[in-house]
């Protein structure tokens, strides 16, 4: 469960962020690529076991997930790549050039001072 | 209060891992990542390769596991150096675990530094290690249906070796099929079928090593 080190790096990269630690942190916004195989539940899950004994402890967690941008070769049409359907949705071809997965980025935290 | 930050979670293992990209191609090593189910035959695969190429190229392997050293002494016994990584149960290799085994290793002339990631098709694909070339090996006896149902590590892969080819007869494994749905996914990736037992089509891939090692970096001109 990869998501257990991406949870550390969170709680890590926060700690490292926050101005003083008088307070705590109630909601984190993530963001992640398709690709990055994130799954929502072993995300929140691992989360609050990294929280645990930190500022975060009881901390949301939004995940927002971005989708994979592609483009079709043969007819140019820019879409959202779906993992399931890999075809182009205009001329059904699979002439495709995908595009840069969004990475795993912490974008945002909501911090209550005492 | 709310604090924008737009930082990378894995910032950390990210500058490792060019830390070591950078190592690897200022030494002229090809360093290769290679990543697949348990039992897909990527020691055997290695070990076949050692044999073949131990006298062509300098060949090291970096061995991950969650526990043991048995997958780095079967590569020793062909005479390559193998560091053992044994993660303690997690699931894949991170960038620093790769800094810290190639100190211990001897890099000096060395051609090709294969990383055995963890077997598992999900998590290690997420972690940059520094490496050249991504591998991705999938055996006849897992089914034809993982790069659809696993499509990460696909994606990101440079070559796809199909293992155990001499087996696909005797199961329900469409190597078209498996070709087919890796290349929807990545067209560029590079795909040689193989059977790391009966030796069949090992060459090519001996060859696309040999290819991109460092030996050629380093030929006098």
């Amino acid at each position: 469960m990869h998501e257990a080190m991406v949870a550390e790096s969170i709680i890590d990269s926060i700690l490292s962020q926050v101005p003083n630690k008088h307070g705590r942190v109630i909601r984190v916004v993530i963001s992640c690529g398709q690709i990055n195989a994130i799954n929502d539940e072993a995300m929140k899950f691992a989360f609050d076991i990294a929280a645990e004994e930190t500022i975060c402890k009881d901390a949301k967690l939004k995940i927002k997930h971005i989708p994979l941008k592609a483009t079709c070769e043969n007819c140019s049409k820019k879409f959202n790549y779906d993992l399931y359907d890999p075809c182009c949705p205009k001329c059904s071809k699979n002439d495709i050039k995908i595009g840069e997965d969004a990475p795993l980025l912490l974008e945002e935290i909501e911090f209550e001072e005492n | 209060m709310k604090i924008k930050l737009a930082q990378k979670i894995l910032a950390k293992n990210d500058d490792y891992a060019s830390a070591n990209r950078k190592f690897f191609k200022r030494n002229n090593i090809l360093c290769i990542n290679m990543i697949s189910s348990p039992g897909s035959g990527k020691t055997t695969i290695l070990e076949q390769t050692a044999k073949a190429l131990k006298k062509k190229i300098k060949i090291a392997v970096i061995e991950g596991d969650l526990y043991t050293e048995r997958d780095a002494e079967r590569i020793r016994k062909t005479g390559l150096q193998a560091i053992q990584i044994e993660t303690k149960g997690a699931c894949h290799l991170n960038a620093d675990q790769i800094t810290k085994a190639v100190h211990k290793l001897d890099t000096e002339n060395l051609d090709v530094l294969v990383i055995e990631n963890v077997g598992n098709l999900v998590c290690p694909s997420d972690f940059d290690l520094g490496e050249i070339a991504r591998v991705v090996v999938l055996s006849t006896t897992e089914g034809d249906d993982k790069c659809v149902k696993y499509p990460g590590s696909f994606a990101k892969a440079d070559v796809l070796l199909i293992n155990k080819i001499d087996l696909a007869k005797h199961l329900d494994f469409s190597i078209a099929k498996a070709k087919r749905d890796a290349r929807k996914l990545n067209k560029h990736l590079k795909i040689f079928e193989i059977s790391a037992k009966t030796l069949a089509g090992l060459d090519k891939w001996f060859n696309w090593l040999i290819m991109f090692s460092g030996r050629r970096a380093r030929r006098p001109k």
